[in-house]
């Protein structure tokens, strides 16, 4: 209730607006307060007409209003060419802005390739680097060269007041310049299915200024050396933790992943599997031919055929495999690219990372890598 | 109603009694095989509120879960369902069979002076057609797990679970009803017109049912083949809107737009219709650019052909396509605003009774005028990125559609309600519940302007917490809505028990349908009624409560008239 | 009410001309009929625009895709099409001679002309059904369980299984009827038995439109043809040479070909993955669409995306027609009871010219479908 008073009284941009952050917002907003006034300027006088009238030529004693037809065609075409006029200015001065928003300028773009699928983003950069959130330089113009591998999804950044459909058999683009650092929402705006509400990037579109996008850009293409920590790379950077928790028993989409290794999985329809490497390069590749049982309204994983390499899915089945264990957290806790979020998603304490820490020179013996050192380890999770 | 038994011996009271169409015949099956079309269009109206009240429950739903950013008590999964029922219900079960179906086949013959509709078994399978549809509708929701949106889309729809092909069949049949109801209206309207019925001594009524009946026929059968295809993607994989064969979804938007944009028109064009007939009578004046209205509701219903693609302004159709559409978009805005103008011009200097179905009306012309002009944000290209899919697109249409149709719906039942059931109804209460409707609407949908210019994407089960302000204040007020409704509920069911007897004209109504008694007899008119102006109210004069207005013809010597007393509860 | 209901048209009425046909609440067999008439064209127009969104399917894949529809339309038999164009515009012949024999109160004409149209349809359908078994055996079917031809191994002689399924339901009929007629026959029923012998009719027809369509899908064999039909490229002047036979039968014959073998070899790998196409490589990005006007091979154009769209297109066409056919046989049928109770007369005869109406709708219909899916190549 407290938003009505706000709602009628405060009509100012602010209140109407997310901050603008791109060479669109100033036009756009603008308009839309242009459209604002003239729609008010119709709408209170009709208003006002209409209380006018209501009273005035109310029924009541003494007054015998006039029954008889009026016909006025003065006033018909005058209130015929003016909207029309009015309408014509509007559908000019958008089709203008639109021209704008959809052409990109030539040359000097940075393109970048947006793959939605349900419910993740994910981004690729000119150098090659894949990451979940968009990072940006400022005052660039950014070209998206946007696929669906599934269904219809819309790229949406109220920021920018860019939105454009992704469609699935299509290459869709969009291009804006953005001209605020800063962090961003990232919405799906086209119904997706059952997480649709929760395919957003909150604060996950980062506009930086170009020393930082290009560190940004170094940092995101290298992938750690260690095949665990890589493996914790790629379950992080290319989508699998918008269905995979690592938290024990915590169901996002599919199944969480912690402890899974080496147990019997369920099978939809009858049977059991073990959740070895030859099961999860399966279901990484053919996710559908031996599809967990419990999870059968669970939207269909797509094949990563193609996206993921069997060095890849190594690195991954290494990482599941190790999960738990004492390296497992030497290797992805000890990093400054772990934020607070990821360690409260991965279950890892301080006292955790303080433990490995002191075990770091330990790590090497589990055979997972004849190359690993303490020394090396760091390095690796430096460029994740 | 084969044969109109003669009665006449029979004294005048009496004989009313019996003939009338409520009574005349008796049992289920006089009512389940009724050929007369204001029985038909009883059973509608009873239809399309239950469907009403259905989804309106699954709209508290909505609100309810929407009170908090997170899951409130459903899961997301759940809330699609919940949201896809809502929109598939309002729309196919209620809004485009509410004015024309119910109120419309009740009032077309009768305003016409037609005995009834031209076809009248055509009319009464149409109705069982719209209970068949209704069941697959049923079928879906009990069934579950229908999370498509009501627009189908592909390729969501045809991979998602769920008992898409029903619902798709449902809406086959239903648009099978929606056909012969609009078919039937004008094979009426231009062959059953008699002497002296001119085209423009017809009621406004009429034109927009007209207008609508053309949109009816011609954009429905485009739908019918959608779903068709649709429903055949799903079962076999034809490929046509499968990205997976090369097929297109943007065709399917194309094709599904065709039809549904144009069915937009088919839920408010009526609304209007009334709207036009009721400024008239309860402001006692002929109604203002008479031609005008008219010759709106038809440029309507064509321009309504050639302006889909503004649902599609992101969807990555051809630069010069999009303008084209946002262009022809506008046209629209042009006979809608000469409505509202004339309207308003209609009011003046005349005798306004400010009794419950003017505050109706005059509540619609409210809502309809922001529907109408929030369309201009989303016709102008440039505003219309960002806003496309969020909660303005969601506040636009239901200003449009429940502030318009719904509303203008209440205001034409209310109207028209001592005629179908011949009983007055509580004044007092019916503007409360108008009331209540008015602040619960506004509460419910200005918010969400805000919600969408902030960039709040529609369909969201859980949102981001900045936005919980206003969605609560939505919700609140959605409450409000639901109470209003349940008053203007109560008032119906108050007056079919205890409502005083209703005169054959009470509010002072010149079209036909005010000559017939209240109810109308079963045959209509025994003879061709004398056509006048529809909007002429000179030769009418008021009586008394009981008797109402009574039409002395401009021949007969004066006669003393009395001053029409405040509307009492 | 419910009397109305139960009395139908032919009851009394109050207070005008007592025209056992006359609706209640029509003034005159005039405004009657121009009701029913307007009300006609009105279902015409939805009927049409029941099908456009159909034809706008064709018109939009066929421009992206040229060269799916030179290669797919080349396994549809035009001889066995144009058959059936020719039973379906003689059918109109005869439904119009039909009306022409209602105004006229020609009782035993008006039966006769709606026999034979329904033995028409009857047979148009026949035909259909070879055409349709025929292809299903191929796997000549929609994108989603689309066979590509070079791969498929079933080779495909004569009569289908489906066939049987098929010409169940006509098989019954015409046991069915003939009891009937021998029924009627016997108890000296006329009427009855009018009906009956023209239903009989009628459902052997269908079985002669199968026999043709045996003959004529399984007749042509002409084994010099194959190399060309199977060549790497389908230009459109290609097909002129096959027009009247089973086109389909060069596409399996060609299995058991040896010499064609290594040509099957190197396609293998797209059939094992008919989609590759969409498959989305994420290092990529190619803004091309797979089939480039004039650029495309055959192993390109013959998979469910390609060929498999044009037969999705085919049949959800075909299917719709022969539904409408079917609803025709049906009101069809209704006329002809009416006829034989001689309820048509100068004044009342529009039922017979509405059901006519429709039955050229759906003719023409398929007048477009022909040349625009069996002709243009």
């Amino acid at each position: 209730m407290p938003a009505l008073p706000t709602l009628l009284a405060d009509i100012n941009e602010t209140y109407w607006f997310p901050p603008k952050a791109s060479t669109f917002a100033e036009e756009t907003d603008a308009f839309f307060m242009v459209i604002m006034w003239i729609s008010l300027v119709f709408f209170v006088g009709i208003v006002i007409a209409m209380g006018y009238f209501a009273m005035k030529f109310r029924r009541r004693p003494g007054y015998k209003g006039d029954s008889s037809a009026l016909h006025n065609n003065t006033l018909e075409i005058t209130w015929t060419v003016i909207p029309t006029i009015i309408v014509i200015y509007i559908f000019y001065r958008g089709a203008v802005g639109y021209l704008d928003m959809v052409n990109p300028p030539e040359g000097d773009t940075i393109d970048i390739n947006v793959t939605a699928q349900k419910w993740n983003w994910q981004f690729q950069y000119p150098n090659g680097a894949i990451d979940d959130e968009l990072h940006i330089p400022e005052n660039r113009n950014i070209r998206l060269r946007m696929r669906s591998i599934d269904v219809l999804h819309a790229f949406y950044v109220p920021a920018f007041r860019a939105k454009t459909d992704v469609v699935p058999g299509r290459v869709t683009t969009m291009w804006f310049q953005p001209t605020k650092k800063g962090d961003y929402d990232l919405f799906c705006a086209e119904y997706c299915g059952d997480d649709h509400s929760k395919m957003i990037k909150r604060q996950g579109v980062h506009v930086l200024n170009d020393d930082d996008y290009e560190k940004y850009l170094a940092k995101a293409v290298k992938a750690p050396d260690h095949p665990i920590a890589k493996g914790y790379w790629l379950w992080d950077k290319r989508g699998c933790k918008a269905c995979h928790s690592l938290k024990p028993g915590e169901t996002l989409q599919g199944p969480s992943f912690a402890g899974s290794y080496g147990n019997m999985v369920q099978l939809y329809g009858g049977g059991e599997v073990e959740f070895d490497d030859q099961y999860i390069q399966e279901s990484i590749y053919d996710p559908q031919a031996k599809a967990r049982g419990g999870y059968e309204n669970a939207s269909a994983m797509p094949s990563f055929v193609g996206q993921l390499s069997l060095d890849d899915v190594q690195s991954i089945t290494a990482f599941l495999k190790e999960m738990g264990k004492e390296d497992f957290y030497n290797l992805v806790a000890d990093d400054d690219g772990l934020s607070e979020d990821d360690k409260k998603a991965l279950g890892i304490s301080d006292a955790d990372v303080a433990a490995a820490g002191s075990g770091e020179a330990e790590v090497g013996d589990d055979g997972s890598s004849d190359e690993e050192n303490a020394a090396e380890a760091p390095d690796g999770d430096e460029a994740a | 109603m084969s044969e109109i038994a003669d009665l006449s011996a029979l004294p005048r009271e009496e004989r009313e009694a019996r003939e009338n169409f409520l009574v005349n015949t008796k049992g289920f099956l006089s009512w389940a095989l009724t050929l007369d079309h204001k029985r038909i269009g009883l059973m509608y109206l009873v239809g399309v509120m239950t469907a009403f009240f259905v989804a309106g429950m699954l709209a508290l739903m909505i609100r309810l879960e929407l009170m908090t950013p997170e899951n409130t008590y459903l899961s997301n999964a759940q809330y699609n369902q919940v949201f896809t029922l809502h929109g598939a219900i309002m729309v196919f079960l209620f809004i485009i069979p509410s004015v024309p179906a119910a109120l419309g086949n009740f009032l077309v013959p009768v305003m016409l002076g037609a005995k009834d509709v031209a076809f009248p078994r055509l009319n009464l399978s149409s109705f069982y057609l719209w209970i068949c549809g209704a069941i697959f509708f049923l079928t879906a929701m009990l069934y579950t797990g229908l999370d498509t949106g009501w627009t189908f889309y592909t390729p969501y729809s045809t991979s998602t679970k769920g008992p898409v092909v029903a619902a798709t069949m449902g809406v086959f049949i239903l648009g099978f009803s929606s056909i012969f109801t609009g078919l039937n209206f004008i094979v009426t309207i231009n062959t059953m017109r008699p002497p002296g019925m001119e085209w423009f001594k017809m009621p406004l009524f009429l034109w927009a049912t007209y207008a609508t009946s053309i949109i009816q026929v011609l954009a429905t059968p485009v739908l019918g083949i959608t779903v068709l295809l649709l429903a055949a993607e799903r079962i076999m994989h034809i490929g046509i809107f499968d990205p997976e064969y090369n097929g297109d979804p943007v065709t399917y938007q194309h094709f599904f737009w065709f039809y549904s944009h144009p069915a937009v028109y088919i839920m408010i064009l009526p609304g209007m219709g009334i709207i036009s007939e009721l400024m008239s009578v309860h402001c006692h004046k002929s109604i203002f650019g008479y031609r005008f209205i008219a010759y709106s509701s038809i440029a309507i219903a064509l321009f309504g052909f050639l302006v889909w693609g503004h649902h599609m302004f992101t969807s990555g159709m051809a630069d010069v396509t999009t303008i084209i559409f946002s262009a022809l978009t506008f046209t629209v805005s042009i006979p809608s605003a000469i409505k509202v103008f004339n309207w308003l011009a209609t009011m003046y200097k005349g005798t306004v009774q400010l009794n419950t179905v003017m505050c109706y009306a005059l509540n619609f012309i409210f809502l309809f005028t922001i529907g109408g002009l929030t369309g201009l944000w989303l016709g102008a290209l440039s505003t219309d990125r960002p806003l496309h899919d969020t909660y303005f697109v969601v506040a636009h249409f239901h200003y449009v559609m429940v502030g318009g149709t719904l509303v203008g719906f209440l205001g034409g039942v209310f109207h028209w309600w001592p005629k179908m059931t011949g009983k007055m109804f509580s004044e007092l209460w019916g503007k409360v519940s108008c009331l209540l409707v008015f602040i619960g609407f506004n509460l419910t949908f200005l918010p969400q302007f805000v919600l969408g210019s902030r960039g709040m994407p529609r369909r969201y089960a859980q949102y981001v917490p900045e936005f919980q302000e206003l969605h609560v204040t939505s919700s609140v007020g959605a409450f409000v809505l639901g109470f209003g409704l349940f008053v203007a509920l109560g008032v119906f069911i108050h007056s079919l028990m205890r409502g005083k007897k209703a005169p054959p004209n009470p509010w002072g109504g010149a079209t036909l349908e005010w000559q017939c008694t209240s109810p109308p007899p079963y045959y209509n008119f025994l003879t061709p009624p004398e056509v006048n102006d529809p909007y002429n109210y000179k030769p009418l004069v008021y009586r008394d409560g009981e008797r109402g207005w009574e039409y002395i013809h401009p021949e007969a010597p004066e006669v003393p008239q009395a001053e029409p007393e405040p509307a009492k509860s | 009410m419910s009397e109305a209901a139960a009395h139908g048209d032919d009851h009394g009425h109050g207070d005008h001309d007592h025209l056992p046909f006359l609706a209640h609440h029509f003034d005159d067999p005039e405004q009657q009929y121009d009701s029913g008439k307007l009300g006609m064209w009105l279902f015409l127009v939805t009927e049409i625009l029941f099908f456009s969104g159909m034809f706008c399917a064709y018109a939009l894949y066929r421009s992206i895709h040229p060269e799916v529809w030179t290669f797919a339309s080349q396994y549809l038999n035009a001889t066995l099409g144009a058959i059936n164009t020719g039973v379906l515009l003689f059918s109109s012949l005869t439904m119009a001679w039909g009306v022409r024999c209602a105004q006229l109160r020609q009782r035993t004409g008006l039966v006769v002309c709606l026999a034979m149209t329904l033995g028409c349809a009857s047979m148009f359908l026949g035909v259909k059904a070879i055409e349709y078994t025929h292809k299903w055996e191929l796997g000549l079917l929609p994108a989603g369980s689309y066979e590509s031809q070079y791969l498929h191994t079933s080779i495909h002689h004569g009569i289908s299984d489906w066939l049987y399924v098929l010409s169940a339901v006509p098989a019954l009929c015409v046991v069915g009827f003939t009891v009937w007629y021998g029924y009627c026959l016997s108890k000296g029923q006329k009427e009855n038995s009018e009906v009956a012998g023209s239903l009989l009719v009628t459902a052997l027809c269908y079985f002669a439109g199968v026999g043709l369509g045996i003959f004529l899908e399984s007749g042509g064999d002409h084994g010099g043809d194959h190399g060309g039909a199977h060549a790497a490229e389908h230009s459109t002047d290609h097909g002129d040479g096959h027009d009247d036979h089973g086109h389909a039968e060069d596409a399996h014959e060609h299995e058991g070909d040896p010499g064609h073998s290594e040509h099957g070899d190197d396609e293998k790998h797209s059939v094992l993955n008919p989609n590759a196409n969409v498959v989305f490589v994420s290092t990529e990005v190619e803004e091309t669409s797979v089939f480039k006007p004039g650029a495309a091979s055959e192993k390109q154009v013959d998979q469910r995306g390609g060929a498999g769209l044009f037969f999705s297109i085919y049949y959800c066409m075909t299917g719709v027609h022969a539904i409408h056919i079917l609803a025709g046989m049906g009101v069809l049928t209704w006329l002809l009871v009416r006829a034989t109770r001689d309820h048509f007369n100068e004044q009342y005869f529009g039922p017979v010219d509405y059901v006519g109406l429709y039955w050229h709708i759906v003719d023409l219909i398929w007048i477009y479908l022909f040349p625009l899916l069996y002709l243009i190549k």
